[in-house]
């Protein structure tokens, strides 16, 4: 009983944090070869292959150009699965049943579910850079806000990804968002190309896709130029983070899907 | 025995479909006791467990376990309350002592190999410590269950269908730990659909339906209040009425006068008793009888008793 505290439980959300990312290390052959491939594979088609013949985009090589957009869509698929596959196989195989029951509320919840998703996106992002360094040379303008605007963006989409598995009632629907929405919107985001380059009225409508304020924060951190300000990338990315706090705030509250 | 450690008022559940799971239960458990929740599928208990411990919401009433409010204080309460549930929940790919550390830990409590190392060698686990779950036979999965359950040594452990599916062996092993468990001063709430676990471990009875409490009380006692004993006299010649000296006894004949039929007592012992006096009496009154049946009515008889009695009253 000795070093309980009577109201948060950190050893509760250290506990969850561990199991999680031990689940992760498990699997780490899947988790961290399958997107350093994929990487590897859009470096090889688009920086060595097609890279070459392109011309530099706001005088960045068009290889280290892709970089910042490439991160993004690795980060957003695997964060939003992890943190969604995380709660959503306790709720699928009935083991939510010991969260549910033990001292542990929202914070502790989210410390150990997201915080985990999180630092495995930072632990992917972090191979993906040193993949990238064998295919492009680059430097990281403001490497200090690549890393803060990287674990924002890992802790926004954790949340999202743990909001999707606690609304998500089959594998499907698990698969659904990150697959028909993310994907293709991170492609449309600008990963591969300026806005710029983008004909009208495209440039406008890109403007609608959320991903492209994301993946242009980073290129701005990455090389200091973007499409849009570096300002509004970081106002959109806390404002969707604080839009999935509320969210979760108010399922641990009704304990919708959670508890019947 | 007597200090009240959970209390249950007026506690109600009603699914957003209309179903009436819970029915203004009131319990009160006292510290140190087995206490067996039975009833039929769908009575309700699992929904009360699940109301405890933070399953499910209860639509009205108050939940206080040790002296906490669980809809307010509920972090100083759960970390006391263990649970083992009914479905076979387990983290498949997880060694078994990593899924027992987790909830330990998640309990709010520092590690402790050599309380983990306790746990496991008591479940027999300890020489499988290291095995992903999966490839543990069903027995031995719901050992997982129990020892993650007790990780965090609770004083108030719930157990729900903690035998089901298990073999008989493992059966009378869990009700071997079960009783160590209430040596060591655990409070232990059972709900079983094998009325002979309850007839055996428990101090006392619950019996709940379509999420009423019928009745509650201490086993002896409802065996006293409500056990029966029924002996049957088979008669070497048939009677056509039943003889004086019997006048005072719950006696009757029944098949054309062949059998006579004691059906009395209490549970206690007075219906054997009364059976011997009157087998007395009929060598006394020179009725010759070729054989005697006696029956003591069981705990399932008594819960199949009141379960009918309430299908009646509905």
């Amino acid at each position: 009983m000795s070093g309980f505290n009577a109201g948060f439980n950190g050893r509760g959300a250290w506990s969850i944090f561990t199991f999680e990312l031990l689940r992760f290390l498990r699997t780490a052959f899947q988790s961290v070869l399958a997107p350093v491939l994929t990487t590897s594979l859009y470096f090889i088609v688009f920086g060595a292959a097609i890279g070459s013949q392109m011309p530099d985009l706001g005088g960045v090589d068009y290889g280290a150009f892709i970089i910042p957009g490439l991160l993004m869509l690795t980060l957003l698929g695997e964060t939003t699965s992890n943190a969604s596959f995380g709660i959503y196989m306790p709720r699928f195989t009935g083991t939510i049943y010991e969260l549910l029951s033990a001292p542990v509320g929202t914070a502790e919840t989210l410390l150990g579910f997201v915080g985990a998703a999180a630092v495995k996106s930072l632990i992917l992002a972090a191979i993906i850079l040193a993949t990238a360094r064998l295919f492009v040379d680059y430097s990281i303008a403001h490497p200090l806000l690549a890393l803060v605007y990287i674990v924002l963006v890992a802790a926004a989409f954790a949340l999202f990804g743990f909001i999707l598995g606690i609304w998500a009632d089959g594998f499907e629907k698990l698969g659904i968002i990150p697959m028909l929405f993310l994907t293709p919107l991170t492609f449309l985001g600008g990963t591969f190309y300026s806005i710029d380059m983008l004909p009208k009225p495209w440039d406008t409508i890109a403007l609608f896709n959320p991903i492209v304020y994301l993946v242009s924060g980073l290129r701005w951190a990455f090389f200091g130029t973007s499409d849009v300000s570096f300002g509004l990338s970081l106002g959109i990315t806390v404002g969707f983070l604080a839009l999935c706090v509320v969210v979760i705030a108010f399922i641990f509250r009704t304990g919708w899907r959670l508890r019947t | 025995m007597s200090e009240p450690i959970l209390e249950i008022e007026g506690l109600s559940k009603i699914y957003p479909g209309g179903l009436k799971a819970l029915d203004s239960v009131d319990l009160s458990i006292r510290k140190g006791e087995i206490f067996a929740l039975l009833g039929p599928n769908g009575a309700g208990k699992t929904t009360l467990i699940g109301a405890v411990c933070g399953l499910v919401r209860p639509t009205g009433g108050t939940i206080r376990a040790f002296g906490h409010d669980l809809a307010h204080d509920w972090r100083a309460a759960r970390r006391r309350i263990g649970l083992v549930p009914q479905e076979m929940a387990t983290d498949m790919f997880e060694p078994v002592i990593r899924t027992v550390n987790y909830s330990r830990g998640l309990f709010g409590l520092a590690p402790d190999p050599a309380k983990i190392e306790e746990i496991l060698r008591s479940l027999s686990l300890w020489g499988r410590k290291d095995e992903q779950i999966r490839n543990l036979s069903g027995g031995m999965k719901r050992r997982v269950l129990i020892a993650k359950a007790l990780a965090h040594e609770p004083e108030l452990l719930f157990l729900d269908e903690p035998t089901a599916g298990v073999d008989v062996e493992l059966r009378k092993d869990m009700w071997r730990q079960i009783g160590a468990l209430r040596a060591e001063g655990v409070t232990v709430i059972l709900t079983t659909h094998y009325i002979e676990e309850a007839e055996e471990m428990a101090d006392r009875v619950g019996i709940i339906d379509k999420g009423r409490l019928l009745m509650v009380d201490e086993k002896a006692k409802m065996m006293a209040r409500l056990g029966r004993t029924e002996a049957l006299f088979t008669l070497a010649a048939p009677l056509s009425q039943l003889p004086a000296v019997l006048a005072d006894y719950p006696v009757e004949l029944e098949k054309d006068g062949r059998v006579l039929i004691y059906r009395g007592g209490d549970g206690t012992g007075k219906g054997k008793a009364e059976v011997a006096q009157v087998s007395k009496a009929l060598v006394a009154a020179g009725v010759d009888y070729t054989g005697i049946d006696v029956h003591e009515s069981s705990l399932e008889d008594i819960f199949v008793q009141l379960i009918d009695r309430d299908k009646v009253a509905a």
